[in-house]
């Protein structure tokens, strides 16, 4: 046997995941398939008011339903009511209220949690829910932001006396370059509520399992292993008695990178009946208990010379917290506060953020988490600024980015975005859009006054990803590590198993990591098996969110994967009877340099280090390489949308003609994945843009909480995407690669909107509200010209 | 989303159907495809004591020519209404609008007859009914009576079926050499309307002979358009239309919700009967 031909690298080849041939027959193991003997099932009864005083309730008439095992209130359940967490106090003196599983003595959302029954079948526990006595005395409701931080408006939590969260200021300098601007453009931007609506409903089984003091979890959660530590600390369970699973996850966004309230009730109920305990969501719950995201106003100010040269921003955010404090709902906004700026240089970058308690559910991460908000206001700053100075969008963008040539370049906000090439994607994107022929038509379409009117919209944006360099986190006074970690084993049969800290809900790293490690082990993809998304076998790691799979977890494959050549590479020169630095490693086999016929394959390295029979002194047993890799800096993906958006102005309704992404992710470890993930992410930023919106009437009740009124977009109701690539490797990243999970959702919904402004712009339109809804739309174009 | 429980009783012909609503009493509720009931349940909107299945009656189920009438079957799924060849060819209008219902999974198992009956305000296929003057035939324990579609449409989710009767078919006149259009206006493709205008006309010599017209969810129930119909006689051209439409809001009093206000509402009467009118007679 030889080796000297080469084998083409598994690493860039668009092959077809591993994991959908059993995710499509329906071969998947989803949280709520789950079937253990003697499972008792939860059902919660939940407020009907967004605020007010419970002044009865008594669960007992609860317990004489059939089949029911038990039922409680917060009083009832006492120590086990846990506390759910935040890890991110953003600032010294914020405010962070205690938020008990169950409300003992207050509702403050529509949703909050009162009351569990605990059933042998789940149809039992919800009926008898309607047994429960329960009397409320309404309280005053808080749900417009301004009015709450107003004098005199009724605290969400009365012992803080206050619905400011916290106040958080970045930067400076604003103001004095203000001062010698010739044109200042500001406007209120609206980034309105979203859901994240998955396609899997959250569920959770808790069970003790009998043979120890071990308590195993299985949730459909993003982060199996930062529950685990939560969970260990809410509850008091040593962590060491915790098992928690990820089994098949059906979508995330970010809306189960949570502690969950109903995590920790399963959790306990489970140890304290000593018998598992499951609970499903309705997407009726669904829609009202799991985190929300976005919501925030905007105020953004920009400062330029005549000739367009930017002088400087100014941000100014209220972003509404919700009803509690979630696991990192304070730190959302300043996800997006670096990138702010984004890729144009400027003087000076003023930042300011109120958080705001109101009487709504919680808000937390949600796909870009922050990152959306800020490409959102930079984007529709720049257009409003464009047509004030009367200049081209693209030349303004063109006039004040940053050159390809300059970095690495450390931007106002104080990152140092390491590579990038602005350039180059936006002229491919022109390519593959046609901006001129586009602008002909629109101006044709202007000219004769047609009811169908023809917009563009741009968007060169830029967001951070690969959360995070732990001592940034620390920095920014966030409870925990950015790190990821890997173990690769090669085992006595030859077989590889990668185990990975990061937990895959729909991206596909069982694909994706064996193909960094095949590229690097020679081994077949197909003989990768990929584990991940249960702390008893895959023990350490920082889960799925932030796009930061790849940008983090992927160095600890390539770090673990070199570790393990280097000790197989010992083991092979013992074996061959030569020195480790004569042997060459091509396609899984090491070899001697120039002596083809003395060669071992990394398999019978596997098995000589299994059998220990004759290993060099001093090595230990196994075939093992692991590698812990906190990153050294964030990742920036980058690239230029173009957006051709027709309004009908008769009735206001928008569609999307023509939509081109070129991103530059960096090194594309599966292109065809790459492509999906831009594909969904448009989907959901477009959504945004004019489609989703979660609103709530002024007593707190929400206008729009079921699938049939708060509308996602589905296939007919989106173009067909025209995505194209540039690749301009990241210098931070040793694979090269950036992250691309949030990257279609932060860049899509600026490009929208920018194009409907721009269709009606000549009308007098300057801002259209999210969603830009037919009637709202139409509402705006009717305001405009009764302005004339 | 588990709804409370309730007795089932699958029937297999009209009386069976019939027995078990009047054994049901007031609670009773006729389960068709389960369109709109299922959902209704499992929200828990609603609680009846007993359903009671007619989606398995063969005899209410077929679409057949009948004294020079189709007659849809109430158990009919607007799967099969919207591919019947004589639907397609004689009441074109019908299968238009049918083919704009959900998506082809709820369309495999809701029923044309169903929809009609739960006279959602937003549904598409009341408009139809009424601007194509259908009858309805409506079995009861007294036997069967038939009602014109001006008198069924009673109100939100309120027809002129009784709680102990059952609809068992719905007859439509053939408009065979009309032309038809059905302009639906929602948000997302599997949205509910924000308003329909459904749309029939008869071209004479390059002119509108006759029109029909119905509109949906511009108020409690589908409206005909009488004064349109009228004012289309001897349109000839595009601005006949939009002058004929700018009456389509006329006397209309809509409802206001997240989708429209009753400003937008009326304002999409007038452009949608405009360009139903339009699409229908090809009139520039």
């Amino acid at each position: 046997m030889t080796a000297t031909t080469e084998t083409p690298s598994a690493l860039g080849r668009p092959i077809k995941r591993k994991e959908d041939a059993r995710l499509l027959h329906g071969q998947t193991n989803w949280t709520d398939n789950i079937q253990l003997p003697g499972t008792v099932h939860m059902a919660i009864l939940r407020s009907p008011y967004a605020h007010a005083k419970i002044t009865k309730l008594d669960v007992s008439p609860a317990k004489n339903h059939a089949n029911v095992v038990n039922a409680f209130g917060a009083a009832e359940l006492g120590d086990l009511n846990g506390s759910i967490p935040c890890v991110w106090p953003v600032t010294d003196d914020i405010v962070m209220p205690a938020f008990p599983a169950l409300a003992p003595d207050t509702v403050r959302q529509v949703g909050d949690c009162v009351a569990v029954v605990l059933a042998t079948n789940p149809q039992s526990a919800v009926d008898a829910l309607e047994d429960i006595v329960v009397q409320y005395e309404p309280l005053p409701v808080v749900i417009d932001m301004e009015k709450a931080i107003a004098p005199g408006a009724t605290p969400v939590h009365a012992d803080a006396g206050t619905n400011v969260c916290y106040v958080y200021n970045l930067g400076g300098g604003y103001e004095e370059v203000k001062a010698k601007a010739d044109v200042v453009v500001k406007r209120r931007f609206i980034n309105q509520r979203l859901i994240p609506a998955f396609m899997e409903p959250r569920s959770v089984v808790a069970a003790p399992m009998g043979m120890s003091d071990e308590i195993t979890v299985w949730s459909a959660t993003q982060i199996p292993h930062v529950l685990r530590v939560l969970l260990a600390l809410v509850t008091g369970i040593p962590e060491n008695n915790l098992r928690v699973v990820a089994p098949d996850v059906g979508g995330g966004f970010g809306g189960k990178l949570q502690c969950y309230r109903e995590e920790v009730l399963v959790v306990n109920l489970a140890r304290k009946l000593g018998r598992p305990v499951k609970w499903t969501e309705t997407r009726s719950e669904d829609m009202l208990a799991t985190h929300h995201g976005r919501d925030q106003i905007q105020d953004i100010e920009i400062a330029a010379t005549k000739d367009g040269k930017l002088l400087g921003l100014n941000v100014e955010l209220i972003a509404n917290m919700g009803a509690y404090l979630q696991i990192i709902t304070p730190g959302i906004p300043l996800l997006g506060m670096f990138m702010y700026p984004a890729i144009y240089k400027m003087e000076a970058y003023n930042f300011k953020c109120t958080g705001v308690f109101t009487n709504t559910t919680p808000t937390d991460a949600y796909r870009g988490a922050g990152r959306p908000e800020a490409t959102y206001a930079i984007e529709r700053i720049i257009d409003e600024l464009a047509a004030e100075l009367g200049m081209d969008p693209l030349a303004l963008r063109e006039k004040n980015w940053i050159k390809h040539e300059e970095f690495p370049y450390t931007t106002v906000s104080g990152l140092t975005y390491d590579t990038g090439n602005y350039e180059a994607a936006t002229a491919k994107a022109l390519d593959l859009f046609g901006y001129d022929e586009l602008r002909a038509e629109q101006k044709r379409r202007r000219d004769s006054n047609e009811p169908v009117q023809l917009g563009i919209g741009i968007s060169t944006f830029t967001e951070m990803c690969g959360l995070a360099p732990s001592r940034t986190l620390g920095a920014l006074k966030y409870v925990a590590g950015g790190w990821e970690h890997c173990t690769i084993r090669v085992l006595p049969t030859g077989k590889v198993e990668l185990i990975t800290g990061t937990s895959p809900h729909g991206q596909g790293h069982e694909t994706a990591w064996s193909q960094i490690a095949s590229s690097i082990l020679g081994v077949p993809v197909e003989d990768i098996e990929v584990v991940h998304s249960d702390t008893g076998r895959a023990p350490y790691g920082m889960d799925t969110y932030g796009s930061r799979s790849l940008a983090v977890g992927g160095r600890a494959i390539k770090l673990a994967a070199e570790r393990l050549i280097e000790k197989a590479r010992v083991i092979a020169a013992h074996q061959l009877e030569c020195s480790p630095a004569d042997l060459e490693f091509v396609n899984g086999v090491f070899q001697v340099k120039g002596d083809a016929s003395k060669q071992q394959p990394l398999g019978a390295v596997a098995f000589e280090a299994f059998t220990a029979h004759n290993l060099p002194d001093g090595v230990e047993p196994t075939l093992q390489g692991e590698a812990t890799v906190d990153p050294d800096d964030f990742s920036y993906p980058h690239g230029t949308h173009l957006a051709a958006i027709e309004v009908d102005t008769e009735t206001g309704k928008v569609r999307v003609r023509t939509y081109v992404a070129v991103d530059d992710v960096g090194i594309q470890v599966n292109p065809m994945i790459v492509e999906g993930q831009v594909h969904g992410g448009l989907a959901q930023g477009i959504a945004q843009a004019l489609y989703e919106g979660a609103f709530y009437d002024e007593d707190g009740q929400p206008l729009n909480a079921t699938l049939s009124t708060y509308l996602i977009p589905a296939a007919p109701d989106l173009p067909s995407f025209i995505t194209g690539q540039t690749v301009t490797p990241s210098t931070t990243h040793p694979l090269g690669t950036k992250g691309v999970g949030e990257a279609g959702t932060i860049a899509s919904t600026p490009a929208i909107i920018n194009g409907v402004v721009d269709a009606l712009r000549h009308l007098g339109v300057t801002e259209v509200a999210m969603p830009a809804t037919p009637m709202t739309v139409w509402k705006t174009i009717q305001a405009a010209k009764g302005g004339k | 989303m588990i709804p409370a429980a309730f007795e089932y009783t699958k029937a297999t012909t009209v009386a069976e159907a019939l027995a078990a609503l009047q054994a049901g009493g007031e609670d009773a509720k006729v389960l068709g495809g389960g369109q709109s009931l299922l959902p209704v349940l499992r929200l828990r909107l609603n609680a009846p004591s007993v359903l009671v299945d007619c989606s398995g009656i063969d005899e209410i189920s077929g679409i057949r020519e009948e004294g020079g009438k189709v007659v849809i079957g109430a158990g009919a799924t607007h799967h099969a209404v919207m591919n019947n060849a004589l639907v397609k060819s004689s009441v074109p209008l019908l299968a238009q609008a049918t083919a704009t219902v959900a998506d082809p999974q709820i369309r495999h198992r809701g029923t044309c007859g169903g929809s009609m009956v739960h006279a959602d305000p937003r549904a598409d296929l009341p408009p139809v009914a009424l601007a194509l003057d259908a009858e309805f035939q409506i079995a009861g324990s007294g036997g069967q009576r038939t009602v014109k579609a001006a008198e069924f449409f009673q109100g939100p989710f309120e027809t002129s079926v009784g709680p102990d009767e059952i609809l068992v078919s719905v007859s439509f006149p053939k408009y065979d050499g009309w032309s038809t259009h059905y302009e639906k206006f929602n948000r997302t493709a599997q949205a509910w309307s924000i308003v329909g205008v459904a749309a029939a006309v008869r071209m004479d010599g390059g002119k509108i002979a006759e029109a029909r017209i119905g509109l949906t969810n511009v108020g409690g129930t589908p409206m005909r358009a009488s004064a349109i119909e009228q004012a289309l006689v001897g349109a000839s051209s595009l601005a006949d239309i939009e002058a004929a439409a700018a009456r389509a809001s006329d006397g209309l009093a809509p409802f206001a919700d997240d989708d429209a206000d009753e400003e937008f509402r009326l304002h999409l009467a007038r452009v949608l009967t405009k360009r139903a009118v339009a699409a229908a007679s090809g009139l520039k």
